[in-house]
């Protein structure tokens, strides 16, 4: 297993390298222009210089090579340096990544941004995910009871229905008529006493919520279907003819072996907090790290577009290897070698 | 383990249900404003911004000598008063202006403001490596000095007969040089801390700023004016989009202004009338209009398409009078502007439509649709359709027309009517859109741009930065004709070419009694649309809305909306 693990880690060394040129081909081929947002009063020649000014004239190599090193090198420098409060020697003169737009470094925005992402994304997964499993496993449990039929029509429309919609409905409802949450989020708040707590739980109320409709449709099938599979096994008759209760058959016999899979499937998930949920972002204008890469995206920001996807890219491979190797701990019949 | 989820999720459940229960009782003593842009800050160094999303929010801590009020007059904001001729301010012979500053102004942080910041910012922005984007401010500028103290001349290369252009308005506010001295030329870029927390003289200052996020500001101590600004606290967020802007105003009651709200007019005036806020909308100079292109797009042409070539490559039929007369006088604006734009548009004839005395009153025969009237004089013109297909052929040509616009509803429902009158004009019209960073953007490489003008006809909105079209009239001259040498980054996008126009041009610039400006410029604008370059459909205002709760805002569509925030306050 641990063979496999530091091989496993070795080939995702160059598979991220080729990840990162590809998306950096493919932007520099894009008809993207950093000053294409700005005003039309605007002369070609001062757009010109502000294209020269920012480095987007550079030749392709010159761009990739200052960007590698700057994201391997310089930035985790200063992410060192910010995180322990040591000066590093050479500490002035390091060019970090600077985005187009805003002009200042786009790991610093980026961890700006982490906390309202993982409050409203982190959390709306993770209340997903404590819904979804005993929802699915019951309605497995008792299949095309009541219960699991009503199940079944709720997560097929939780699935279908795009989250602008249910957003939407939710502002509607909830802030216009009703007036109990707001539908802006504020950023700033800090939260320290049980008064910003309160206030805090009321913004993220409506966000957090149609997310998790979403998250939850998903997981339930996956473990409705996971847990059918492993009731119909015989070992599931054995333990009952033992005479063990059906409580003990279904959480210490069914339910582990079904949540194997479901495992993996939410370990390969997590990738997806990270890149935010762009639209609902917007709707409730949570600004976090989503909303961040459409504006970068629609504004031609090539560097904090490369800087993000790539970062997404990073963690997508390396849950990719964690969904594996769990997978391997928790399943005997799995060996690696 | 179900137990201890279970027990989990109703531990939430109750925290929240007391929640919302218990009343949250926030701090009233301080008095706070809260402004809802939809598109969020991403600087606050307006010379580095990305248009008025950057400005308006440096706007409440920069500000520039002078501005423009609410109907385009000129009045002095840092400056003591507005130089002229008459009062000396202005050399004789129009090259020098010579700007005074107010006594006893200092920075928000308790320094005094002198010449020498006037000087830097000028420097600043007309360092070619520091990407300013409004260098064009100081167009003509050879040299900035400092006199004395207080004062500052700024001499041009040539008679400027308008030198109302370095620090005026939004576009050009005054740095201090202490703050961003070694911020110029390439260094402009790394200067952060500076460009997301300038020091200004306005009467705000930046607590915190997060970039396309909010902006926190706070009263600034040192403001010149005793018991201004009324509130202590101004929270600037960013983010979502229009209609959403406008139901947080309007709605829910959770800002007290929202900017440039361009959702459909009976959805706002749905939101209007619930009667928490008002819609309030401030009209400039710019005009949604139909680029008529000159040259002849036909891709068979492979690099020369759309290529002026010295006038050799002229448009097979949309340069025929009759025909792009036929296709203005087929449109109804009226219909446009009032269904599409609402309160915020009008229908209008001319290229400049403010103010009054530009606006040229020759057009206006063009604001009543005339299809039958149009189908006539085509007729009559022997431009008919010859082989039975429902298009007419112009000398044999089928007169099929590609209109493309960027993406964006209104465009698009407005592209809809007008294919719809020229169809029954007997023209065949596809549409196309493109997202609008690529149409707008500079890319060369790309068909798509407006630059390139591959279609024979295009829309969108421009405007005059300004009250003064001196520099926005200037982009018709045959030498800014788009194309491949100036890599179709030219402003002459219709390729619009005239010799009288151009002899026009050079007349205003040494004109200076501004009622022959205005003369000169009726006549360049009646040239643009009578030749058949332009035709002209909106002239768009700027529609925001603001709590009634809130008193003082008299919406300017000439420098920026937040040009008064310091006399705006709540109505207890």
């Amino acid at each position: 297993m641990g063979k496999y693990i530091i091989r496993r880690l070795l080939t995702a060394i160059p598979t991220i390298l080729v990840i990162s040129f590809v998306i950096f081909a493919i932007l520099e081929l894009s008809p993207s222009d950093p000053t294409g947002q700005l005003p039309l009063t605007i002369p070609p020649e001062t757009r010109e210089k502000i294209r020269e000014a920012l480095g987007a004239n550079d030749p392709f190599l010159v761009k990739y090579t200052k960007w590698v090193v700057q994201f391997f090198y310089t930035e985790p420098l200063n992410v060192f340096e910010s995180a322990t409060g040591i000066t590093l020697p050479g500490s002035e003169d390091r060019t970090r990544i600077i985005s187009w737009q805003t002009r200042g470094p786009v790991v610093d925005i980026i961890v700006e941004r982490l906390p309202q992402t993982i409050w409203v994304v982190g959390s709306a997964y993770v209340l997903g995910v404590l819904i979804a499993v005993p929802i699915g496993v019951f309605s497995a449990y008792k299949q095309y009871s009541w219960f699991d039929q009503v199940g079944t029509f709720l997560m097929m429309i939780g699935f279908s229905v795009p989250t602008f919609f249910t957003g939407l409905l939710f502002i509607i409802i909830f802030s216009v008529n009703l007036k109990w949450f707001p539908s802006i989020y504020d950023t700033t708040l800090v939260v320290k006493d049980i008064e910003t707590l309160q206030l805090q739980l009321k913004q993220i109320f409506m966000p957090v919520t149609v997310l998790t409709l979403f998250y939850t449709a998903q997981i339930s099938r996956y473990t409705r279907a996971s847990t059918l599979d492993n009731l119909g096994q015989d070992y599931i008759r054995t333990a009952r003819s033992k005479g063990l209760s059906e409580r003990v058959v279904i959480t210490r016999h069914a339910v582990r072996n079904s949540l194997i899979p479901v495992v993996t499937l939410i370990a390969l998930g997590i990738p997806g907090i990270f890149a935010g949920a762009i639209i609902t972002e917007q709707i409730f204008r949570v600004n976090g790290i989503g909303q961040y890469l459409i504006i970068a995206i629609q504004g031609g920001d090539l560097p904090t577009v490369q800087t993000i996807t790539f970062i997404f890219a990073v963690l997508v491979v390396f849950f990719n290897i964690v969904a594996d190797v769990l997978y391997g701990v928790l399943d005997p019949r799995v060996v690696y070698n | 383990m179900k137990k201890m989820r279970f027990l989990m999720m109703m531990c939430l459940v109750a925290l929240m249900a007391i929640g919302s229960l218990i009343p949250t009782a926030v701090a009233q003593d301080e008095k706070v404003l809260n402004i809802l842009y939809w598109q969020a800050a991403s600087t606050l160094n307006t010379f580095l911004g990305g248009g008025t999303k950057d400005q308006d929010p440096s706007a409440l801590i920069l500000e520039p000598l002078a501005g423009y009020d609410q109907d385009g007059i000129l009045f002095p904001r840092l400056a003591e008063e507005i130089p002229t001729v008459e009062n000396g301010g202005i050399s004789e012979d129009l090259t020098q202006i010579t700007w005074t500053l107010k006594e006893g102004l200092v920075w928000s942080d308790g320094t005094p403001v002198t010449s020498a910041d006037v000087v830097f910012t000028g420097n600043y922005c007309m360092n070619p490596e520091t990407g300013c984007a409004w260098a064009n401010q100081f167009a003509g500028v050879t040299n900035i000095e400092a006199i004395d103290e207080r004062s500052i001349t700024v001499t041009f290369e040539s008679t400027t007969p308008y030198p109302y252009g370095p620090f005026v308005s939004v576009f050009s506010p005054i740095l201090q040089a202490a703050q961003f001295e070694g911020c110029e030329g390439a260094n402009a870029q790394s200067c952060t801390e500076q460009n997301f927390g300038p020091i200004g003289t306005g009467p705000f200052m930046v607590e915190e700023f997060r970039a396309n996020d909010v902006v926190t500001f706070v009263r600034n101590p040192n403001y010149r004016e005793e018991g201004k600004p009324y509130f202590d606290r101004v929270i600037w967020k960013g983010g979502g989009d229009a209609e959403s802007a406008a139901r947080a105003v309007l709605e829910t009651g959770e800002a007290d202004y929202a900017w440039n709200l361009q959702i459909s007019p009976d959805v706002l005036t749905a939101m209007e009338s619930a009667g928490n806020g008002q819609v309030v909308v401030g009209f400039a100079v710019n005009v949604e209009r139909i680029l008529v292109n000159q040259t002849n797009p036909d891709p068979a042409l492979g690099d020369d398409r759309s290529s002026y070539m010295d006038g050799n490559n002229p448009h097979p039929f949309l340069t025929d009078p009759v025909v792009w007369k036929a296709m203005s006088m087929a449109i109804d604006r009226s219909l446009i502007s009032e269904q599409l734009y609402g309160a915020a548009g009008q229908p209008t004839c001319n290229i400049i439509p403010a103010p009054p005395i530009y606006a040229s009153p020759n057009n206006d025969d063009c604001l009543v649709q005339d299809l039958d009237g149009a189908i006539a004089m085509l007729d009559e013109a022997g431009i008919v359709d010859s082989d039975g297909d429902g298009v007419r052929e112009y000398n044999g040509i089928p007169m099929s027309i590609l209109y493309q616009t960027s993406t964006n509803a209104v465009r698009q429902d407005t592209q809809a009517l007008v294919k719809q009158w020229w169809e029954q004009l007997g023209l065949d019209v596809e549409l196309r859109n493109i997202d609008s960073a690529v149409f707008f953007g500079g890319d060369p490489a790309s068909p798509d741009t407006y630059g390139k003008f591959y279609a024979d006809v295009e829309m969108f909105t421009n405007g005059a930065p300004g009250t003064d079209p001196q520099g926005y009239l200037g982009n018709w001259r045959s030498s800014e004709i788009s194309g491949p040498d100036n890599n179709w980054l030219g402003n002459n996008v219709p390729r619009f070419y005239s010799e009288e126009y151009d002899a026009l041009y050079a007349q205003l610039s040494e004109t200076s009694v501004i009622e022959d400006r205005a003369a000169l410029a009726i006549q360049m604008n009646d040239l643009l649309v009578q030749t058949g370059a332009y035709i002209p459909l909106v002239h768009r205002g700027s529609a925001s809305a603001h709590a009634n709760s809130l008193a003082g805002v008299l919406i300017n569509p000439w420098d920026n909306e937040m040009w008064n925030i310091a006399d705006w306050t709540r109505i207890e």
